[in-house]
């Protein structure tokens, strides 16, 4: 199911790593026809070739994180969801504006024995797929089932886990028609109000407004090569330089890593990733979730819902760098 | 003279006429309508509280204005006008953001781009916030996040009702996820106000988009609107790269989004004052008054558990 069994797709920076590993396949070959033993070299390359990768994913730029976050074979929200389950029944439709949005999933999942609500942005898993999916751009439906799924939560004691993929909330005719602004706005509002514990995860790409409509939580986390922005580097770089291939200055001045948002205040937990990225090693990944996810959950379950409520508040509260000059 | 000389004199005097009609809207005797063009007294204008008396064009107002025009002379208190914007992210595109600060600051005197306080409105007490577009188009960093979460906080502890004038193109990018994160803060204060069964009532002008439409201003118990301000989430031009058809003429104005159900009622600026009045008055506790005066002479009959009703 996590597409462990294709080939990889490259990213431009792994190239050399590529090249690397190329190699070492053409010294087998040769070694194999010429009847010679050369596992001395084939263990030296190796080692090359792991202390290669893990010096290209140590010191990623911010614009390569953001290629990393937006790789087509990193895992979703439903990959992690099915991978970290043992029961999952998903459920549809906002009850209001008469469809289903596929970008932003949701149900109810048995996590290790407790029934839980999760929900999360959607990005197909090929081509079709991500059509059908609308990139994982969400519609004001998708939010307001999202809502709807949330006050289920609350009214059974269920925790909210919420998973972030987005590059934005969907631009269009339509969704513009429907309120997408309302439809964040109210969410931003409602999980300040809702007494269950919420953990909110950025998987991949966290963009902007789309992003914080189902992000407003007890604990947010970010894989190590998540990103979150308030723009989308390419947007920013076209506003702001005049010029979209700026992307990268852009990406690297928003300052969207994890380790970014950790200094700033807004992030609470960062989630190491294999060597690789999340999609070199899918199991492995969601293991490191589901026990982060996991952790959580027991020491906010500790808390009364009007703790859990009012330390919520404070954790926005606090958000912001301003200064107060004497009067 | 020539008639050569004459066609000249009377172009240059046509020209001087032309230069001192500029210099008087320079100098702000005149405005000229940005809709239709035609020019007239700013006294006139101003009275009007600046709306085009020839097509009813309402002309962008700022801060200190609006606040003129909403509250009662001597009322108005203004909040926290100590809180400065910073530069956190060290923020740096074509220009340095501490340099585009303090550019937009020598030129507006602004500090940031809300202004917020208490004050009466036809007599009645209200906590408001205004947005001002001149500084970095009314985008939303820190500062303001901070002054209207703690305008709001303020309010809820007052128990006054909320009005927020938006003018805004959305969260400061400069600022990068701590402006996003206004957007969570403020909300979370409109939680409070809300449960605490207070009213809020934004009031959209134009512009309002981005951030500020996917928070507090679609956040009303009530949603009041100016006459055709443009009020979206995504911008114009980025709805329409999604489409191939062309948009409606009338897409996020104030008039599609009341046909679409998300603003309660518009309201032309000389009306606003009057209708907002009229609004939190409405929502005032109704304390039931006998219509007619009952001595208290009247003998009371007192029960006691023996005595059963007639
Ligand atoms: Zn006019």
């Amino acid at each position: 199911m996590l597409n462990t069994d294709r080939k990889p797709l490259l990213l431009d920076f792994e190239k050399p790593l590529a090249d690397l590993e190329n190699r070492i396949a053409q010294v087998r070959e040769l070694a194999e026809e010429n009847e010679v033993d050369v596992s001395d070299q084939i263990r030296d390359l190796e080692a090359r070739a792991t202390q290669l990768r893990q010096e290209i994913f140590q010191n990623l730029t911010p614009a390569q994180r953001l290629q990393v976050a937006r790789h087509p074979r990193r895992p979703s929200t439903l990959d992690y969801i099915q991978a970290m389950t043992d029961e999952w029944i998903e459920l549809h439709g906002d009850r209001m504006t008469g469809t289903d949005d596929k970008a932003l999933v949701g149900g109810i999942a048995r996590l290790e024995g407790r029934p839980v609500v999760m929900l999360g942005h959607q990005k197909g898993r090929d081509t079709k797929d991500n059509v059908a999916r609308n990139f994982g751009m969400a519609s004001p439906g998708g939010y307001r089932k999202a809502m709807r799924l949330m006050d289920h939560a609350n009214r059974f004691g269920m925790p909210i886990l919420t998973f972030i993929d987005t590059p934005g909330a969907y631009a269009g005719l339509e969704a513009e028609r429907l309120g997408q602004g309302e439809a964040i706005a109210f969410n931003l509002r409602e999980m300040f109000r809702l007494e269950v514990p919420i953990i909110c995860t950025v998987i991949g790409e966290g963009g902007s407004g789309g992003a914080l409509g189902i992000g407003v939580g007890d604990r947010l986390m970010m894989f190590e090569h998540s990103v979150y922005t308030v723009a989308s580097p390419e947007a920013c770089a076209a506003i702001l330089w005049k010029d979209a291939s700026k992307a990268p200055q852009a990406a690297e001045a928003l300052k969207i890593t994890a380790q970014d948002l950790k200094n700033l205040g807004i992030l609470d937990q960062i989630l190491p990733e294999p060597i690789g990225g999340a999609h070199a090693d899918p199991l492995q990944t969601t293991e490191i979730l589901k026990t982060a996810l996991l952790e959580n959950l027991e020491e906010l379950t500790k808390l009364t819902h009007a703790q859990r409520r009012e330390l919520r508040y404070q954790k926005f509260r606090r958000i912001g760098m301003y200064t107060e000059v004497p009067a | 003279m020539s008639l050569f000389d004459w066609f000249a004199n009377r172009r240059k005097s046509g020209a001087t006429q032309k230069d001192r009609q500029e210099r008087e809207i320079a100098d702000g005797l005149w405005s000229k309508c940005p809709q239709c063009g035609v020019l007239t007294y700013t006294k006139d204008l101003r009275h009007n509280q600046m709306v085009c008396l020839e097509c009813g064009h309402h002309l962008r107002i700022f801060g200190d204005e609006r606040v003129r025009q909403l509250i009662d002379q001597g009322t108005w208190r203004s909040l926290d006008d100590h809180i400065r914007p910073t530069d956190p992210l060290n923020f740096r595109d074509r220009k340095s953001y501490g340099d585009r600060l303090r550019e937009t600051h020598d030129k507006t005197g602004l500090t940031d781009a809300v202004l917020t306080g208490l004050g009466q409105l036809e007599g009645l007490p209200v906590a408001l916030g205004v947005m001002d577009f001149r500084f970095m188009g009314g985008s939303m960093g820190s500062v303001v996040g901070e002054k209207l979460t703690r305008l709001i906080e303020r309010a809820t502890r007052e128990r006054l009702p909320v009005i927020i004038v938006c003018a805004s193109g959305g969260a400061r990018m400069q600022e990068g996820m701590l402006s996003l994160m206004q957007m969570a803060k403020i909300s979370a204060a409109l939680e409070r106000h809300r449960e605490a069964r207070l009213l809020y009532i934004p009031v959209l002008t134009h512009p309002t988009t981005g951030g500020v439409t996917a928070s507090f201003a679609m956040l009303g118990d009530i949603i009041v609107a100016e006459p055709k301000a443009t009020i979206g989430f995504a911008g114009r031009r980025v709805v329409e790269q999604t489409l191939r058809e062309k948009l409606p003429d009338d897409f996020q104005t104030s008039e599609y989004l009341l046909e679409h159900g998300f603003v309660d009622t518009i309201v032309p600026r000389p009306q606003l004052k009057k209708t907002l009045a009229q609004l939190i008055s409405l929502h005032q506790p109704y304390h039931h008054t006998p219509a007619f005066h009952v001595p208290d002479t009247l003998p009371i009959k007192t029960m006691t558990p023996e005595m059963t009703p007639e």
